[in-house]
């Protein structure tokens, strides 16, 4: 494998490979440095800058990371690779796709359309070398749409997930959870909890709980049980109201195995829910969540940079038509993304190279107690975020993840940002609202007399 | 609003959930109230993560009743720590070689992890409370860890030569408790040792586990441990009681 090297003034950088430029290129995150590849000073970062933009593209395809016959994530990289996409930006090098991708002619259809032929790897280097504010511009120009019950990531809507987390899992906390996220405007995404038990049945009265709601307010939404896919298989299998299956994914088969996962499960999965049918303005039946450092913390990464084997994700889910796939960008710890402006550039690289890569991206704005944030850096990442055209955001009441003890958005923020960007829920979930009454007539929220809130509120989750 | 007792249609969610439901709002906005009390948990419970264990005043009062080692990891201040969680699994090199080995049924270690005030507040008493209970066991000196993480005691254990390690250890705090203590049980302790060969009993705090119960069933443990020479997914805390909820060292 050649070495890269380039003379900076006096100082010459050499690196050993393709794996250590990107490496080394990477914006300073905690876990590239715990990995020990991390670009030790300043200007060999800047140096490993300029050697990735000068590296053609098709190098990607020539060179891969993790190799082919020992990775099968990259088997699915490379086997999956749509050449005639590939085309037009075939001939360019990776600073070439970084300044055809900010500029007026790139649009949103060339976008969509380059997206199967770009490999993760691609657009994690590309990544590399755009500002926030690159990240956030090209990120606006795509539009990756899914359907279930609603449509998400329809240009000019903002959707959410509705996240009503309990430490027991117990049903009436659960719906004093869910029914106040509804009375915001919250859930169009998804309504999807974290269950504290893995247990089967445990799972499928929480799938009962949320489908008796739907069913009784006839709202157009879909609810998700995070737990893992063989449970969710088991579900389908015992007749359970399943809309959509989960899984945590990562970018390596090895990390994957950590997570208990295969393709061949993944894949699985999806047909089981598929099977069921149960979509009715589209058949997307995947919810799938990563984020940057999970495959370092399994000890399967092969010394690859974080935010590149997170885009490998990427890969994973798109060949999965998911319905949503967020990034849990800061819930992992300090020890990977150390404070707000770490959690705050992989937050906007995440979404970048999953909008990149035709993938429906979403993110938990997230942080725990043990790093360098607060409310105010979620504040700003939302915004970020907001102007970025993300797909949808989490959001827990009050912000505070009462059984996984960490802070998300709250309900407010999501209302917040959608008349700041003028951007509705998803036109489905939207016209509910409107029948609820929950909305006046500019789309605001309505005050609670006048509309259908306390019916909605009295649900009875034992009913 | 003004009279919320009656008015929070909320109210009957209160009971079964800590969930800052029902909070009202002050045009998209959180109202101020309920933005000042999130503010007031989170900086708890930052304070717990940052805040020191005075582990020299915990040294001389436990040194009273029984004999003290006082340690510290190879992560040098708080910063590197939370960066560097290699670095707060082992212990001081040169502290380690002063480590007199023995031969000690259990090892006792506390570890300041991720919260000072739950080492402040319930350590100590846990402590005791096991000690008490295993008067027919060789008890090794008490170890006392600086920046160390749960598998700090693994290479403890191993040096005192103590056949099964507890430590104690300050978990990561959430905003509705920043001071809940976890103990970790591992058997045959050495440098290596991996998650799934630990038993774990936490949120051991005010609203959680009491003290006595945490030392009934760590000791239950211990004596389980020994017995069958094993810690980690073989071994079942099946002695009764509610479940521990799920926390992140």
């Amino acid at each position: 494998m050649p070495s890269y090297a380039i003379l900076l003034g006096r100082q010459r950088h050499v690196f050993d490979d393709l794996k250590a430029v990107m490496a080394a290129a990477s914006p300073e995150k905690s876990g590239d440095r715990l990995a020990g590849i991390a670009a030790e000073t300043n200007e060999r970062r800047v140096a490993a800058r300029y050697l990735l933009a000068d590296v053609p593209l098709k190098t990607f395809l020539e060179e891969p990371l993790i190799p082919y016959e020992i990775d099968e994530v990259t088997r699915l990289i490379l086997d999956d690779h749509d050449a005639a996409a590939f085309t037009p930006v075939a001939h360019m090098t990776v600073g070439q796709l970084r300044d055809w991708l900010l500029s007026y002619e790139c649009t949103t259809a060339d976008l969509s359309a380059l997206a199967p032929g770009l490999t993760p790897e691609m657009a994690a280097a590309v990544s590399k070398i755009m500002r926030n504010h690159d990240l956030i511009a090209a990120a606006a120009k795509t539009s990756v749409v899914t359907g279930f019950r609603t449509t998400i990531g329809l240009r000019g809507r903002l959707s959410s997930r509705l996240q009503p987390n309990h430490p027991t899992d117990d049903p009436e906390g659960v719906a004093g959870s869910t029914l106040d996220g509804l009375t915001y405007g919250v859930g169009d995404a998804v309504i999807g909890i974290n269950p504290a038990s893995d247990n089967l049945e445990a799972c499928v009265r929480l799938m009962e709980l949320f489908d008796r709601l739907r069913q009784r307010f006839d709202i157009p939404m879909q609810s998700c049980v995070l737990t893992h896919v063989t449970t969710s298989i088991k579900a389908v299998e015992a007749g359970a109201p399943l809309d959509l299956v989960f899984q945590s994914i990562a970018g390596t088969e090895a990390a994957n195995r950590g997570f208990g996962v295969d393709l061949k499960v993944l894949r699985e999965g999806r047909e089981a829910a598929l099977s069921l049918k149960r979509g009715t303005v589209g058949d997307n039946v995947m919810y799938l969540e990563t984020g940057q450092g999970s495959a370092l913390s399994a000890d399967a990464h092969h010394g690859v940079d974080e935010q590149t084997i997170e885009a490998r994700a990427y890969a994973v889910a798109r060949h999965l038509k998911p319905l949503i796939v967020n990034t849990v960008v800061g819930f992992i710890g300090p020890e990977y993304l150390y404070d707000a402006k770490q959690i705050i550039r992989a937050g906007l690289e995440d979404h970048f190279c999953g909008k990149l890569l035709g993938v429906p991206m979403g993110v938990d704005v997230c942080y725990t107690n043990h790093a360098e944030a607060d409310q105010d850096d979620m504040d700003n990442l939302m915004f970020l975020l907001g102007s970025a055209g993300v797909n949808f955001l989490i959001a827990v009441p009050g912000a505070d993840d009462v059984m996984l003890n960490y802070q998300s958005l709250s309900y407010h923020d999501i209302v917040s940002l959608r008349h700041s960007f003028g951007r509705p829920p998803a036109p489905e979930f939207e016209a509910w609202l409107y029948r609820m009454g929950l909305l006046d007539t500019n789309g605001r929220l309505a005050s609670q007399a006048s509309s259908d809130a306390r019916r909605l509120i009295d649900f009875r989750a034992s009913a | 609003m003004s009279n919320p007792i009656d008015l929070d249609p909320f109210a009957r969610f209160r009971t079964v959930t800590r969930a800052r439901i029902g909070l009202g709002r002050a045009g998209d906005s959180l109202p101020i109230r309920a933005v000042l009390d999130f503010q007031l948990a989170h900086a708890r419970a930052r304070d717990a993560v940052h805040g020191h264990v005075d582990f020299a005043a915990m040294a001389a009062r436990i040194g009273d009743r029984l004999p003290v080692i006082r340690l510290k990891s190879r992560a040098a201040d708080r910063s590197i720590y939370l960066a560097r969680p290699d670095l707060g699994r082992r212990v001081d090199p040169e502290m380690l070689a002063a480590v007199e080995k023995g031969n000690w049924d259990v090892a006792f270690v506390i570890a300041d992890g991720l919260s000072a005030a739950a080492v402040e507040a319930h350590a100590e008493i846990v402590l005791s409370a096991c000690v008490r209970r295993l008067g027919d066991l060789k008890v090794a000196p008490v170890a006392l860890g600086e920046q160390a993480r749960v598998a700090f005691g693994d290479e403890v254990g191993e040096a005192l030569g103590a056949r099964m390690v507890v430590v104690l250890i300050g978990e990561r705090p959430g905003l509705s408790v920043p001071d809940s203590l976890g103990a970790y049980l591992t058997f045959g302790p050495k440098v290596g040792r991996r998650d799934s060969e630990r038993n774990c009993i936490s949120n051991i705090h005010a609203d959680g586990l009491p003290h006595e119960t945490a030392a009934d069933k760590i000791v239950w443990l211990i004596r389980q441990a020994l017995r069958l020479g094993l810690t980690g997914v073989e071994l079942k805390e099946d002695m009764g009681g509610a479940p521990a909820l799920p926390v992140s060292p």
